[in-house]
């Protein structure tokens, strides 16, 4: 062994033992450093999470009460509470998913299933990943535009127009990666008995992605309940109570936009109890769809 | 019952032939209805944004003038913020999104690699809003009593770069909201980042350990370039989530319509701009314009960054 290598040419810092030993522990060291600043960065990541948390549970807890709950939002002083916004959000939505869904599963089963490689598919999945990362206070802009302008107003349903825009390409992602994972044997079994293809997909495919589906409406839902840009230019915010879609509508983010950004002490504290419920929503929607995917894969 | 049998066969194949185009035609034009979507969004955003670039013309982009009073609108300055948070934001979050995928996918063991990375994951779902109260209220007080009186003191009088660490110490401004920033996109680049190491075959990995090569000579020498092209489109990812991040931005950045040499200056971003403003804009008006006008500029920006990373990434979007 010691032979072959020293009969070997080139001067490697194996012939010199002192050599080979430092080179080798500086190797190691850079290695552990490395690992070392991997480590801490995330421990970073996970203690800026951690951050976020403890901090809207220190502020946001004493806020929360049953007021928050019962009463509307009311001028400072008065003893309001976030009713009208919690109910305004939840209303846009469950609207606003519940209309992007239906879109966004059928254009999934397109990309999936009809269009896996032509040029108007490609071109599709191209528009829809451009739409799922695009920012969303565009998406406000252009509702604005085309709803709010011609109709005279600002209103719940521009706001659930803004929503489910966003929704959409969530879904589109979803319900096309679910299709993909489904085994081409299960559609030959059912094309087999002689089924026609839209059979197959929504009798057998759909039902088979389903649980992958629901984790990407579960997505769309937490993702949406956050938004805060796209409403601002749609449904506006309302102080007053209001289930009327045709006028503007309260939503917890933009009222917890409006409140933490005044002067005043109870506002702030308001806005601190809704930031809190809004990310324990989105957060166990998020866990929720994660452990609803996990149990099936 | 042989008659029985074959009737029903019969009867599903007329209406299949009927029931198959209807539904394939419904699903391809619920997919032609997301091209009209983004196409009738840049239309409208374009000409809505007309009457700002008639008035300003091509000097609108470089213009740093935002006078509502005099009817004067420019998108320099928002432009210059939205770039400089954003590629601040990357510088600071690149190396930290890497290290949480190298950790991810090489140093935690098994049992510890779904809990961390799901918590990571879920910095991507805190909504914009509450990153930007976090900031306001936490960060930026931080900031501004520890962090920056700091920097200023130690970094502040380097040659070359000191002056971009310069001024008083408010807490907001370009350098919080990049700091923000870096946290909001930290999620999307690590799990990029993750995902594409993960694809790197096994017996690459371990012939270059077979050979005596430690952990990070691994990731450097083998795992990087087999995923340099991706790793790249990841960051491009996180970048475009940057440019058009607006209520965290909102809240911390300072807004003030003025490029400030030092990063801890006051600034504006064209979201932050476009939430603050619009309120204040009247329907017809010059000033709604040049908002809408910014709107369509952001989107170009955007555009151009989301398509590069969909370009790069497209390896691993058909794995």
């Amino acid at each position: 062994m010691s032979l072959s290598l020293s009969s070997m040419p080139h001067p490697g810092p194996r012939k010199d033992a002192a050599m080979a030993a430092r080179l080798g522990a500086s190797r190691k060291r850079a290695d552990i450093i490395i690992r070392t600043l991997c480590i801490a960065a995330t421990v970073i990541g996970l203690v800026l999470l951690a951050s976020i948390l403890i901090t809207l549970f220190y502020r946001g807890f004493d806020a929360l009460s049953l007021r928050v709950f019962t009463h509307i939002t009311a001028p400072p002083g008065s003893e309001g509470g976030l009713l009208n916004a919690i109910v305004g959000s939840l209303i846009q939505s469950v609207i606003g998913t519940a209309i992007g869904t239906p879109i966004g599963m059928l254009v999934g089963t397109y990309l999936a299933e009809y269009a896996k490689d032509s040029w108007l598919g490609n071109a599709v999945r191209f528009v829809s990943d451009i739409l799922l990362s695009a920012p969303s206070i565009l998406i406000g802009l252009f509702v604005y535009q085309i709803l709010v302008l011609p109709f005279g107003g600002f209103s719940g349903w521009a706001g659930i127009a803004a929503l489910a825009i966003i929704v959409i390409p969530i879904v589109v992602r979803t319900t096309e990666d679910m299709l993909q994972l489904i085994p081409n044997t299960l559609r030959e079994a059912v094309v087999g008995l002689g089924a026609p293809k839209w059979k197959m997909i929504v009798l057998v495919c759909w039902r088979s992605a389903i649980a992958g589906i629901m984790t990407g409406i579960l997505l769309a839902v937490a993702r949406v309940a956050g938004e805060t840009a796209p409403l601002l230019f749609t449904s506006l915010g309302n102080n007053a109570w209001s289930t009327d879609l045709s006028k503007p509508m309260s939503s917890l983010p933009v009222t917890i936009y409006s409140f933490a950004g005044s002067p005043f002490e109870d506002w702030i504290a308001l806005a601190w109890a809704g930031a809190l419920l809004i990310t324990l929503g989105v957060l166990s929607l998020n866990i929720l769809a994660r452990t609803l995917l996990r149990s099936r894969t | 019952m042989a008659s029985e049998s074959v009737m029903p066969i019969k009867a599903t194949r007329r209406s299949s032939g009927l029931g198959d185009k209807v539904f394939a035609l419904i699903c391809q034009a619920a997919g032609i209805l997301v091209l009209i979507l983004l196409g009738a969004l840049i239309i409208e955003l374009f000409i809505a944004g007309l009457p700002a670039f008639r008035a300003f013309g091509i000097a609108f982009v470089t213009s740093t003038e935002w006078d509502p009073v005099q009817e004067l609108f420019g998108a320099g300055v928002s432009i210059y913020g939205t770039i400089v948070t954003a590629v601040l934001a990357i510088v600071l979050a690149v190396p930290l999104a890497f290290g949480v995928a190298f950790f991810l996918t090489e140093l935690a063991p098994p049992w510890m690699r779904r809990p961390v990375g799901t918590a990571v994951e879920l910095l991507a779902a805190v909504p914009s809003i509450i990153y930007g109260m976090w900031g306001f209220f936490v960060i930026a007080p931080a900031f501004a009593q520890n962090v920056q009186p700091w920097i200023i003191d130690n970094i502040g009088e380097w040659p070359v770069i000191g002056f971009l660490f310069q001024g008083a110490p408010f807490g907001t401004g370009l350098f919080t909201a990049a700091f923000i920033l870096a946290i909001m996109v930290l999620p999307f680049i690590a799990a990029t980042m993750r995902d594409v190491f993960e694809q790197v075959p096994p017996v690459f990995k371990e012939s270059a350990y077979g050979l005596g090569a430690t952990t990070w000579e691994v990731m450097k020498g083998v795992v990087i370039p087999y995923t340099r092209v991706s790793v790249v489109g990841g960051i491009m990812l996180g970048l475009g989530r940057a440019l058009g991040e607006t209520m965290a931005v909102t809240f911390v950045i300072g807004n003030a319509n003025r490029i400030s040499t030092s990063l801890f200056g006051p600034g504006n971003t064209i979201a932050s701009l476009v939430a603050l403003e619009f309120g204040e804009s009247e329907i017809g008006s010059l000033k709604l314009s040049s908002l809408l006008a910014l709107g369509f500029i952001l989107f170009l920006l955007s555009f151009v960054v989301l398509a590069t990373s969909r370009y790069l990434l497209r390896s691993r979007l058909k794995a």
